[in-house]
């Protein structure tokens, strides 16, 4: 069945997962739903301490069984070392059929490959699936199809009951005997917690697993005691150099900073370009370069950001501690000084997932949203983007808050070099659709802007200004002119993984790619 | 077409040899590019460097920016074949590295042209421009300004040129201070252009502008440089203010009307204005036009 974003999802997969197919972003506005309840348990006195020693212990008091699914946040990122830990105890005690419900998967994870041949592991739901994951998953490794869905999208499905946690497993760099949290206050502190909020909230057990256990009361908490079962001290959560580096250097390539002056003048000649307007960007390159820009057209004319959100890094909190912006709405911590400024500032806040990116709640913060600069892998003429199928047919990214922040924002950019490598990043078709074009009204490159047709207020706005303004189609032209026209990509009709709309329906598909050595990555 | 007294504010040096940057260069808006088969390529690696960049010039659009190709040296075995993969690869202009006399440029002028005849380009549309880098160099800048129709200007070479004076490059330009002088000089009087040397040091930003303005003030027509991050530095710098626009506006339209009727000397804006101010407005009117501000002035 075709859907609004024209690709065809097959029947098969529709009656397998239970999903129907993406009609457009607002489509379940006003949708009325009940929310899951969960299965808790009254502890009535205790004995004050949930501590436990024994990973295997705690998973048989929480009921582990063949099936079922667990949880983990991606907040410790490459660092990451708590799902293999509890992975790596499941494994051993010969638990199959599990279903992974993680916020994102990256390298941390490699080991988990030898996990789903041998049908320990045979679903995933993640927002991404770097690394040997990715690549088990395109080559089809995987026994279900993995479910892939943004940040916002995963607290809809965890809200609805659609995804059932049975045992969520949070690592806590701080944790008091009773099970209060924090995202700071040990040796792999990773800034906020937010990722597990929801999960803290609906999983039937859980488990926080600390390497740093504290007197009770750790508070102010960011997962309470009142959600968790066990406390697990273990001696590393995390290797705090992958956690979050030292900052970044500033920007220097001409090119990222050409394309950041463009997209600042381009914010700055919008009419949301006024005093509290409201922003978020993404970490590194171009886009943190559009920050500082930015800045500069803000003192230029006096105007303040209301707020920033998002993922934070040194940049922002920089402008905050200047009065630039009035408050940082934090989902996550790229940084050590970002961190530091969380711990410091008063108007650094720490907020849930679902505060962020639920499109399902009544009322998130990304629907607050002026402006948001994304990156992207591929774009195409209808301005669909691409955040998770390499040029080789490889899952190799993640949706993250992609397609909740370009549904939210009154403008979303879109931040890329026209060629990336040698493949043309702007092209006639996306290889798989993360999000629609209707959401995306500006694609910056490093060879002009061009704005969606939507979006005519937009176009008058940035000619104003004297931008290079190209039409979606002359920025195809120009790549392919450069690198020639890609060769379309070969699968086999095996789906592996859907890419589930931040509604829950499914945006697109991803089948089993060839075998790599077979595919002709020439050009036509 | 190149015009030999075009627009040259800032000449950009790339490794001829690195396809990454022989990709898309012209979008960060230098007048002209310098693709580099001499230092930047080592011994092993000319012929690689000659069929990249040969390939390079045939299938890449350029778009404005002038094509140079900084051969090696006429003391060494590969300039010849430089030349040739340079003409017939389609290059705009050459720049030859230490030039020491006239004789250098009659040399390389002589091979240009056999290059030209051999495969199929207009006779004299190769340009050549002469790097000096030595004392001698330096000393024989006359001859040198004056060698060749083709010569559309002189570059200094700061590296080996202080090399040559026993010295190298403090930052305060003192050492320099001769030869810019020199050079401006002679190649005003033989009309032809000047460009000043590479500043290095990717992270004074605040040294390289203080350079870029001295040398704009001392005469020179542009400068060499080694990253796309000193271009808006550098046109900046060679952008004229809007009073120096709109004045030069006056003077061309001024002795336009006042030739007509027979009047030399007269004044504007209560400066006294002559003929000789007329090419010096219209240079400025050129460089506010290329960098995109004459028309936002006119609009005021």
């Amino acid at each position: 069945m075709i859907n609004a974003v024209g690709r065809d999802i097959p029947d098969a997969v529709l009656a397998e997962t239970g999903k129907t197919v993406f009609q457009g972003s607002r489509h379940f506005d006003d949708y009325t739903y009940e929310k899951a309840a969960v299965k808790a348990r009254a502890r009535i006195g205790g004995e004050g301490s949930k501590l436990e020693k024994d990973l295997q212990e705690v998973l048989r008091k929480c009921n582990a069984h063949d099936g079922m699914t667990i949880s983990f946040h991606h907040h410790f990122r490459e660092g990451d070392l708590v799902a293999m830990q509890v992975m790596q105890a499941i494994h051993e005690m010969g638990f199959k059929n599990i279903t992974i419900c993680a916020s994102s998967l990256s390298k941390a994870q490699d080991e988990l490959v030898p996990m789903l041949e041998d049908g320990t592991v045979t679903h995933i739901e993640s927002s991404g699936v770097r690394g040997k994951i990715g690549e088990a998953i395109s080559e089809g490794k995987l026994q279900g199809i993995a479910i892939l869905r943004s940040h916002g999208g995963r607290v809809r499905a965890i809200e609805t009951g659609e995804t059932k946690i049975d045992i969520a497993f949070i690592g806590a760099p701080s944790c008091d005997e009773y099970g209060n949290c924090r995202a700071v206050g040990g040796n792999s502190n990773c800034g906020v917690l937010s990722y597990s909020a929801i999960d803290a909230e609906y999983a039937e057990y859980v488990v926080v697993l600390t390497d740093c256990l504290v007197p009770f009361p750790n508070f102010p908490a960011d997962i309470s005691m009142t959600d968790v079962d066990y406390v697990l001290k273990v001696d590393a959560i995390g290797d705090p150099e992958k956690i979050a580096t030292g900052a970044a250097r500033p920007v220097t390539d001409r090119r990222k900073l050409m394309m950041a002056e463009s997209c600042a003048e381009f914010i700055a000649a919008t009419p949301y370009f006024k005093e509290g307007f409201t922003f978020q960007t993404g970490i590194g390159g171009a886009a943190s370069a559009t920050a500082l820009c930015l800045s500069e057209k803000m003192r230029e004319k006096n105007i303040r950001m209301g707020f920033g959100a998002g993922g934070m890094s040194k940049p922002m909190c920089d402008l905050l501690d200047e009065g630039l912006v009035s408050c940082l709405l934090d989902t996550q911590d790229f940084d050590l000084p970002s961190i530091e400024n969380l711990i410091s500032h008063p108007k650094h806040f720490s907020i849930s997932t679902k505060e962020y990116a639920d499109p399902f709640c009544k009322g998130a913060v990304v629907n607050k949203l002026d402006f948001v600069i994304l990156g992207t892998l591929e774009a195409d003429v209808h301005f669909h983007c691409n955040v998770v199928m390499s040029s080789e047919g490889e899952l190799m990214g993640a949706q993250g808050g992609h397609p909740d922040t370009a549904a939210g924002a009154k403008c979303t950019i879109v931040i890329t070099p026209l060629v990336q490598g040698r493949i043309p990043t702007i092209r006639n078709e996306v290889t798989t659709v993360t999000t629609p074009g209707e959401t995306v009204d500006v694609i910056v490159t490093d060879y002009g802007i061009a704005i969606n047709p939507q979006r005519p207020e937009l176009l008058e706005a940035a000619k104003a200004v004297k931008l290079p303004i190209k039409s979606i189609e002359e920025l195809r032209d120009i790549a392919y002119k450069i690198c020639g026209e890609p060769a379309t990509l070969e699968f086999e009709d095996k789906v592996v993984a859907i890419i589930e709309a931040r509604d829950g329906s499914i945006m697109d598909v991803v089948r089993k790619r060839k075998d790599k050595n077979l595919i002709a990555l020439s050009t036509k | 077409m190149n015009h030999k007294n075009r627009l040259r504010r800032s000449m950009m040096f790339l490794n001829a040899q690195k396809p990454n940057l022989l990709k898309d260069p012209y979008i960060y808006g230098a007048d002209s590019l310098i693709f580099d088969l001499e230092d930047a390529v080592a011994l092993g690696e000319k012929d690689a460097a000659r069929f990249t960049l040969f390939h390079a010039l045939k299938k890449v659009d350029y778009q404005n920016a002038e094509k140079v190709v900084r051969i090696n040296g006429i003391d060494t075995p590969f300039w010849k074949e430089d030349i040739r993969c340079a003409v017939f690869a389609g290059c705009d202009s050459i720049r030859i590295p230490k030039t020491e006399s006239k004789e250098d440029i009659l040399l390389v002028e002589a091979e240009v042209a056999k290059a030209e005849q051999e495969a199929g380009v207009t006779p004299g549309s190769t340009f050549l421009m002469a790097a000096i880098e030595s004392a001698k160099g330096v000393v024989h800048l006359e001859e040198i300004c004056h060698a060749s129709e083709r010569l559309f200007g002189v570059a200094l070479s700061a590296g080996d040129y202080t090399k040559d004076l026993h010295t190298g490059i403090s930052g305060s330009g003192v050492e320099l201070s001769g030869a810019r002088q020199l050079m401006i000089i002679h190649a005003r009087a033989a009309g032809i252009q000047c460009f000043d040397t590479v500043y290095t040091n990717l992270e004074d930003m605040e040294g390289f502008r203080k350079e870029v303005e001295l040398i704009h003030t001392m005469g020179f027509d542009g400068k060499s440089i080694i990253n796309p991050r000193q271009i808006p530095v550098v046109h900046a710098v060679y952008t004229p203010s809007a009073e120096e626009i709109t004045f030069a506006e006056k003077v061309v339209q001024e002795i336009d009307e006042k030739r007509s009727q027979g009047i030399g000397v007269f004044t504007v804006d209560g400066k006294m204005i002559d003929i000789a101010f007329y090419d010096g407005a219209k240079r400025t009117l050129a460089l506010a036009k290329a960098a995109g501000v004459l028309e936002e002035v006119q609009n005021d």
